[in-house]
């Protein structure tokens, strides 16, 4: 029994959605290709990244992303091709443009009116 | 000062709000006025079906399916009614000749011609995430409007509009 449980502890120490068969052999790429996975958000789970999501969709981009780059293409040039086809929603950072603008500025907004009224009140 | 808190207040609550209303499941389409992607696959009559099937000067609506997809089952009227007036194109999202025609022959072929999906990679160019989506196409080849879900009997008119409004 100990010995089972010191069997399964060992096993145990990653738990990812990404199946056996996806791995590239290539270490390097497949560590870019996890850099991918990670910054694309899954459309059908929405607060897991692709890398970690049992979706179906999830698994079909990860395969495009490993395909992606055995054929060569850049993680860049990936990441733009997906983006342009599922639009911001699939980026976990948006990019930052006017309309996205608000979403960057208000925070800082928010932080700068909280230290002033926190400063006001002290005096 | 303390208005103009007030007013900021009020309108991000009313922004809020207004955010409430929408379903976070359904994600707009990046490839709302943009011309159809370039894709390449089998079609289910053996033959190839490409983006050239789709080059016509007709309105027309691409439908992404399969036979394994529940909601799939559950619009396939509203589908036979819209095809009626309108060319239907079909891609099947990995599904297998044979579940498919079982699928065809139990509820009615309403699409002009069908395209098989092996690997789901055309579905990725369309930004397709879940089945089904429906695409409606304007005369120049320009993608107009996307549903996400069975088209319901609810739905049928404002398709229809739409339609209309492209001819």
């Amino acid at each position: 029994m100990k010995y089972f449980f010191l069997f399964f502890f060992i096993f145990c120490f990653e738990i990812k959605a990404i199946e056996p068969d996806e791995i590239l052999e290539n270490k390097e790429l497949e560590k870019i290709a996890k850099e991918i996975g990670k910054e694309l958000r899954c459309l059908v789970c929405q607060n897991e990244d692709i890398e970690n999501s049992n979706a179906d969709i999830a698994k079909d981009l990860r395969l495009l992303v490993r395909k992606k780059l055995s054929l060569g293409e850049s993680k860049k040039e990936i990441i733009d091709f997906i983006h342009s086809k599922y639009g911001d929603f699939i980026l976990f950072s948006p990019p930052i443009r006017i309309d996205t603008a608000g979403l960057w500025a208000l925070p800082i907004f928010f932080f700068i009116i909280i230290t002033c009224l926190f400063f006001r009140q002290k005096r | 000062m303390r208005y103009l808190l007030l007013i900021f207040l009020i309108f991000c609550i009313y922004i809020f709000y207004e955010g409430l209303k929408k379903d976070p499941k359904i994600i707009p389409s990046n490839l709302i006025y943009k011309k159809i992607p370039d894709f390449y696959i089998k079609g289910y009559d053996n033959s190839e079906f490409s983006v050239q099937d789709l080059q016509n000067k007709n309105v027309k609506i691409v439908n992404f399916f399969a036979s394994w997809c529940p909601p799939c089952r559950i619009e396939h009227e509203q589908l036979k009614d819209l095809s009626q007036t309108v060319d239907l194109f079909g891609v099947a999202k990995k599904n297998k000749m044979i579940d498919l025609s079982l699928w065809l022959g139990e509820l009615g072929n309403p699409y002009k011609r069908i395209g098989m999906d092996y690997q789901g990679l055309t579905s990725i160019e369309w930004g397709v995430y879940g089945l089904p989506e429906t695409f409606v196409i304007d005369k120049d080849g320009i993608i107009k409007y996307r549903h996400v879900g069975p088209i319901m009997k609810r739905d049928l008119s404002k398709i229809k509009n739409i339609i209309e409004s492209l001819r």
